[in-house]
């Protein structure tokens, strides 16, 4: 047999390809990465992986990693690999593209989109007014039974820290003990899994990040939707604002290629994908409006923790370790 | 998987006593094997080394955890309640295929076999679909029993075509009514293949992942592999696959007894006869009935709700590679395996059948230790030893993959390649080395045709499980490759049924041919010839 396709994986000696590592969802980065290796020739090997998957192992090669780019749905595993030294400063001129608060503030990722945390529920099983309005309300004994919960998701993570800074660890860990209680056996692997089981109707209520819902309608068709999402009430704890971004690695041996795919994803043509694509996250590049029938990206009320406060993500899944949870 | 076992091990009548040769083994033989056999239980040395490292008092902490309390029991339930059913439903369908007068029972015997080549995790994709109660441990209940019995029919099916009629005539007629002479007799002597299929069908249960997945079912291996995405490094993950091979251990354990016991003796040299079939009478329509009901839950749903998403989706959100592109990546990655599985088995089926010693049946069966070990802990044992100590070597390549799936799948192809090595007369092999013929050459030209069919039919068997496969492969396909199991999970996992539902229906496709020709494979076994 021949050995090409046997070594593929080791990557061309053309030095026009580059690894990505992926923890976007693949609708998201599909159509950019398409678009980009339709601008430039230059290609992308996509590995998809959970993000936290992706970032120890990143972790564990060290210099040898085969990745030129991570690309990652949340900020924290960003700056879990920034706090290991392993990523390499992101060119001003890209940074330039994007508001400096949705970035690292050392400047070593970029931030590409923007989501925001909603809970969605069927409203054949729980009226808009039985809705929790704060995140604390979650864990009301009320909800027993009533809410689906995905403890693996990272996309969770963001909440907890949230959580905790508000209100402190202690008062974190006991709200989590009780949703835990809650959500008893609606415990999901993901947050696409809530989303289909309040859907169908085998939950009430949960929270995910409102592109989930989005695309689950444009996935089933509008005659299958049989939930609805709403918001926490404005700059609650856990309406929480968390960004997707991307870095070069510090060992990769493609930074050139690799600094023109992270320039690429802010650039008007790739925040335009990221806008029109049915990934439905909002772009965060100025002067692009998302075009989806979603809410505004101006007019959203989220909480004010910063990118510096969301962290590394170790708080979080300390937390969610304790409540037995993880 | 090794259901061929059962029907590979029994004495076929037709076919002359091989005698082996006690003289020492060929030093070329031999190291060949032991090479063979380190391959097999490297995954287990790597996993070892792993656990030690992090240290006996890291590893004791993280097992004893009151998740692992909740980890056994539902693992142990689930494994319980299944093999329990699949035990009853595998030996009442073969039953009814082998020793009844049940009409179109040749059609049956095919199709009661096909959901076995399906994987659990399309058969549970079609399932929690459409259904929302099939989740949780009703679902993995249902759709495990329904996607593993094949696992005690095909043994017992086998078992009861060669078993001696005769009994059961001299139990009736000493006055045993005919259900206790069923129990008795047909089941005593089945109980062997019983037994056999049980354990093949527990260790499956334990090896599962995707199937879990989808019905949010925590078992081991799921936890296992959530683990180790929540971080790839740390320990964990090795503890646990510690206890679930100390587990697979203990299911392969248990058949050792077994083995031997419940066999069936005949009442005379010459009792092979034509059965005389139990007639049905009235209870004909409700057998039929029950059967049909069987393949349904068992083929037509998971069908049935492919074709549903495939017309009822709304537009996609997701982009993907072709069918083809993941088929050709597919069918070369299953391809190389089941070449390299089946060259493999070759020196150590040798040895075993040709040169009998207490060191080389030792040396046989520590290969079958790899039943013992989910493809989901043989991934990730190659993958973190080819990163973190060969230096990157063979890391995130098509060959660990290959590899892997070589080393998951020995046993299979071992079982193919021992039979038809035993059945081959060595005599024509001394007769070539007597005429000054060299060992190679005599290997090529003489032992390898002999072979030859057994081989096909293990390159096959081998071929099939890789292409069904999903765990292992998530873990290790290359960078940028999708295959069509791989390709399926992105989108089943994303909620994108319509696109999954193709990649569903091509998997079976693929799955349910070979399936069908290994069924007529064993139904043209001796004894059904006689029978018709």
């Amino acid at each position: 047999m021949a050995t090409g396709w046997l070594l593929s994986a080791c990557g061309g000696s053309a030095g026009q390809s580059i690894t990505l590592y992926n923890g976007q969802h693949v609708q998201t980065t599909d159509s950019l990465v398409s678009a980009f290796e339709k601008a430039t020739g230059i290609t992308v090997n996509v590995r998809s992986d959970d993000e936290d998957t992706l970032a120890d192992q990143i972790v564990t090669e060290g210099s040898r990693s085969p990745a030129d780019v991570i690309y990652t749905e949340n900020s924290p595993a960003l700056e879990y690999l920034q706090s290991k030294g392993l990523l390499t400063a992101v060119e001003p001129s890209t940074l330039a593209h994007t508001p400096s608060r949705y970035s690292s503030p050392q400047g070593d990722w970029v931030g590409i989109s923007a989501r925001v945390s909603v809970l969605i529920y069927n409203p054949s099983l729980i009226t808009a007014s039985q809705l929790p309005t704060t995140v604390l309300e979650l864990a009301d004994p009320r909800y027993q039974g009533e809410l689906g919960f995905a403890a693996g998701e990272t996309d969770f993570q963001p909440i907890v820290t949230s959580v905790a800074r508000a209100y402190g660890t202690a008062a974190a860990l006991s709200w989590l003990e009780g949703i835990k209680a809650n959500a008893g056996t609606h415990i999901y692997p993901d947050n696409e899994t809530i989303t289909n089981e309040v859907n169908r109707g085998e939950v009430a209520f949960g929270v995910v990040n409102q592109y989930y819902w989005y695309r689950l309608a444009s996935e089933v068709g509008d005659s299958r939707v049989h939930s609805k999402i709403t918001y926490f009430a404005p700059h609650d704890p856990g309406y929480v604002l968390d960004v997707s971004g991307a870095a070069v690695l510090r060992s990769s041996t493609h930074q050139a290629a690799a600094q023109r795919f992270l320039a690429f994803l802010v650039s008007q043509q790739g925040q335009g994908i990221i806008a029109r694509s049915t990934s439905f996250e909002y772009p965060i590049a100025s002067g692009i409006a998302s075009v989806q029938p979603e809410t505004p990206f101006d007019q959203l009320q989220p909480n004010s923790i910063t990118i510096p406060e969301l962290g590394d993500g170790s708080e979080a899944i300390s937390l969610l370790q304790q409540a037995g949870l993880l | 998987m090794t259901a061929t076992g059962a029907a590979a091990e029994r004495p076929l009548p037709a076919v002359p006593s091989v005698p082996a040769r006690r003289g020492r083994p060929p030093g070329l033989l031999t190291g060949m094997s032991l090479a063979v056999a380190a391959l097999l239980l490297s995954p287990l040395v790597f996993l070892l080394i792993e656990a030690s490292g992090a240290g006996v008092g890291t590893i004791a902490h993280l097992i004893w955890r009151p998740l692992t309390a909740s980890l056994l029991w539902n693992t142990v339930r689930l494994t319980v309640v299944v093999t329990a059913l699949c035990a009853v439903i595998g030996t009442l369908t073969a039953w009814c295929v082998e020793c009844t007068d049940l009409p179109g029972r040749r059609l049956w015997a095919v199709l009661v076999v096909v959901p076995f080549a399906i994987p659990d995790f399309v058969i549970s994709f079609g399932w929690s679909s459409i259904f929302t109660w099939v989740q949780g441990f009703q679902g993995a209940v249902l759709v495990m029993t329904l996607g593993v019995y094949p696992l005690v029919h095909l043994p017992v099916a086998a078992s009861l075509r060669s078993a001696d009629p005769g009994l059961e005539d001299t139990a009736r007629s000493l006055g045993l009514g005919r259900f206790r002479a069923f129990l008795r007799v047909t089941v005593g002597q089945a109980r062997g293949a019983i037994l056999g299929g049980c354990v093949l069908v527990a260790l499956v249960i334990l090896a599962e992942y995707g199937a879990f997945e989808i019905l949010g079912y925590q078992t081991f291996t799921t936890e296992i592999f959530t683990e180790f995405q929540v971080s790839f490094n740390v320990p964990t993950a090795s503890a646990l696959s510690l206890v679930l091979v100390v587990l697979g251990g203990v299911i392969l354990a248990g058949e050792l007894p077994a083995r031997g016991r419940g066999r069936a003796q005949r009442t005379g040299a010459l009792a092979q006869r034509v059965p005389r079939r139990h007639r049905l009478g009235q209870a004909t329509l409700p057998v039929e009935a029950a059967l049909l009901l069987l393949v349904a839950l068992a083929l037509g749903v998971p069908v049935g709700a492919s074709v549903y998403w495939m017309l009822e989706s709304g537009a996609p959100t997701l982009t993907g590679v072709s069918i083809l592109a993941a088929g050709v990546y597919t069918a070369l990655y299953s391809a190389a395996a089941a070449a390299v599985a089946t060259l493999l088995a070759v020196p150590v089926a040798l040895l075993a059948v040709r040169h009998v010693s207490r060191g080389g049946r030792l040396l046989e069966r520590s290969t079958y230790l790899v039943l013992a070990m989910p493809g989901l802990v043989i991934a990730l044992a190659l993958s973190y030893f080819a990163e973190r100590y060969a230096g990157g070597f063979a890391y995130q390549t098509s060959a660990l993959l290959i590899a892997a799936y070589a080393i998951l799948f020995f046993p299979l192809a071992l079982v193919g390649v021992r039979a038809s090595v035993a059945h081959a007369p060595v005599a024509l092999e001394e007769a070539a080395r007597s005429l000054g013929r060299p060992a190679p050459e005599v290997f090529w030209r003489v032992t390898l045709p002999l072979v030859g069919p057994g081989l096909a039919a293990s390159f096959c068997l081998v071929f099939l499980a890789c292409a069904t496969e999903l765990t292992a492969t998530l873990v290790l396909v290359p960078t940028g490759v999708q295959t069509l199991a791989t390709q399926f999970w992105a989108y089943q996992q994303n909620l994108a049924y319509g696109q999954a539902a193709p990649f569903a229906l091509v998997i079976m496709a693929i799955a349910a041919v070979p399936s069908y020709v290994l069924a007529r494979y064993f139904d043209r076994l001796p004894g059904r010839s006689a029978a018709t």
